[in-house]
């Protein structure tokens, strides 16, 4: 890997600036140059939030991200706007419990999770965001448990330990689903 | 960490305990931050009832002779303008962190860089100037934090740090590995004669014309001063450029981009990037200007910088701009397009 652009699009709310902290600390703790900007309107929930990440060998020039490589898409109008975004060969993960349609791309590889589904069956409520990102380390083939333990604790304050396990559980989830 | 946090925590660590603000996105984690760690350390965290108020708890502790800081947005320093042009008047040092936000007016939340004027000129009234650092990664918002304190002290002046949204919001990793020098002793501070010494007086106020004059003009040698000595400016691949691109906090990183793309096609672009702002490290574009065919600014304004450039340069090159303003950033793409047109057109 040289460099590996992340964006991560939806509304307010549904953690997608978290899934992009857990990431960006992922990174750093296996020694990766990264970087980590939100961008979002004024309103606590709703609206739109989208987040990119950098892992890169080198260091990062410009953090924005307009070409990821990896798509994570909450919301139909992410997956609208970024879709076409996207590079030949990236990968495009999909929240299908909340968008009906189908990527209309065929030079890139799709995964359909219908993540917050899972996550109110589970008991995970409100993760469907750790789900995608179960699913997304999973197919990058970079699910190391152990950076992604310390990443958790990282990103999760000891206010909320018992959020960790929370996380560790949606993670998993995403990491066994199967289409 | 983000960057407004490195801010934070660089401030206390060059032994600043005194902090006043007023909350405005994007900088107000410098706030949230300061709200946690002052109080465990002695200090001072005080959210003001406006900018205007901030910044005269500003003046007055920093009339006492310590560190002291503020932060806002680009509406925010408008209100603090007349404090800023009172600290330059008496001679005071003190921190002002701009985190840019699209303007005029109450403009937008997103990133800018249109306050570029406001704060090389001094941004107040009055014949002054202050020292503007403009840090393009999270490592430098931390850097640059303790340089300023330290430039402040050493020259009796304002430093201000010019951020942006972007900046101040991303996360990157940073260092803290700093070696802060001790503080200066501050001779002239109001801290109590003791009935030992003769008053110290901090004011603004020259009722007496020659007086003010000779004021003004002995500032002015100090500014002369800075101007030799401290400009800073980061080159990248300049040497043998005939396209450079001035650009400086975050379009300095795009335009890094850009300039690699550019390179990787042939192109031979570089980067100059003005840490300092005012000074403007007009040297180096002097000396660029001699092999360079074009000089591209590119900024989140209308054209500020560009002024600085050709002024540095005194137009012996052409020099375009490249922009996006309202919160909009250039996408390197944008850039190297700018690179390409620049060096197909030839220039000088």
């Amino acid at each position: 890997m040289a460099t590996k652009e992340f964006l991560f699009a939806g509304f307010g709310g549904q953690g997608l600036l978290f899934s992009g902290k857990v990431l960006a600390y992922k990174g750093l703790i296996e020694e990766k140059n990264v970087s980590w900007l939100p961008s979002y309107g004024p309103e606590m929930r709703g609206g739109t939030a989208n987040c990119s990440v950098i892992l890169s060998d080198e260091p990062v020039g410009a953090p924005i991200v307009l070409n990821p490589d990896v798509l994570v898409a909450m919301n139909l109008p992410s997956l609208d706007k970024y879709e076409n975004a996207v590079r030949p060969g990236g990968i495009i993960l999909v929240d299908s419990s909340l968008i009906g349609r189908k990527v209309q791309r065929d030079d890139v590889d799709v995964y359909y999770v219908p993540a917050t589904k899972l996550a109110d069956e589970n008991g995970t409520g409100q993760l469907a965001n750790m789900i995608l990102m179960g699913k997304l380390l999973t197919v990058l083939d970079s699910y190391n448990e152990e950076t992604v333990s310390a990443a958790l604790e990282k990103c999760i304050s000891a206010r909320h330990a018992d959020m960790l396990e929370f996380n560790r559980k949606a993670m998993e989830i995403g990491r066994n689903y199967t289409e | 960490m983000k960057g407004n946090e490195a801010i934070a925590e660089a401030a206390i660590q060059a032994g600043c305990r005194h902090y006043f603000g007023y909350p405005i996105t994007p900088q107000t984690e410098i706030a949230a931050y300061m709200a946690k760690r002052m109080p465990k350390i002695g200090g001072t965290f005080l959210q003001a009832e406006s900018e205007i108020a901030a910044i005269n708890m500003v003046y007055g502790v920093a009339s006492a002779g310590k560190r002291v800081m503020t932060s806002s947005s680009s509406p925010g320093i408008s209100l603090k303008s007349e404090g800023l042009s009172y600290l330059a008047g008496a001679d005071l040092p003190a921190l002002v962190v701009n985190a840019q936000r699209g303007g005029p007016g109450l403009g937008g939340i997103q990133p800018s860089q249109s306050d570029y004027f406001q704060a090389t000129r001094g941004g107040g009234h009055g014949d002054y100037h202050m020292i503007v650092l403009a840090p393009s990664s999270v490592q430098e918002m931390a850097q640059l934090t303790i340089k300023g304190f330290e430039l402040a002290d050493q020259y009796r002046m304002t430093s201000m740090i010019l951020a942006d949204g972007t900046i101040g919001q991303m996360m990157e990793p940073v260092s803290f590995d700093f070696d802060i020098k001790e503080q200066p002793a501050k001779p002239w501070a109001t801290t109590g004669t003791k009935m030992a010494r003769e008053h110290n007086v901090i004011n603004s106020l020259y009722l007496n014309p020659e007086l003010l004059e000779k004021t003004n003009i002995e500032r002015y040698k100090k500014y002369e001063l800075i101007a030799q000595t401290e400009a800073m400016a980061e080159e990248y691949l300049t040497e043998d450029a005939d396209i450079i691109i001035a650009a400086f906090g975050i379009a300095a990183r795009v335009s890094r981009n850009a300039v690699n793309e550019a390179r990787a096609h042939g192109i031979k672009a570089g980067l100059i990037r003005p840490v300092t702002l005012w000074p403007f490290p007009s040297a180096v574009f002097a000396k660029a200007a001699d092999h360079a065919k074009q000089i591209i600014s590119v900024e989140l304004s209308m054209g500020q910088m560009i002024e600085d450039v050709q002024l540095a340069t005194k137009c012996r090159v052409p020099v375009s701009l490249c922009y996006r303003v309202g919160g909009m950033i250039p996408t390197p793409d944008q850039v190297y397009q700018a690179i390409v047109e620049a060096n197909e057109k030839g220039g000088k």
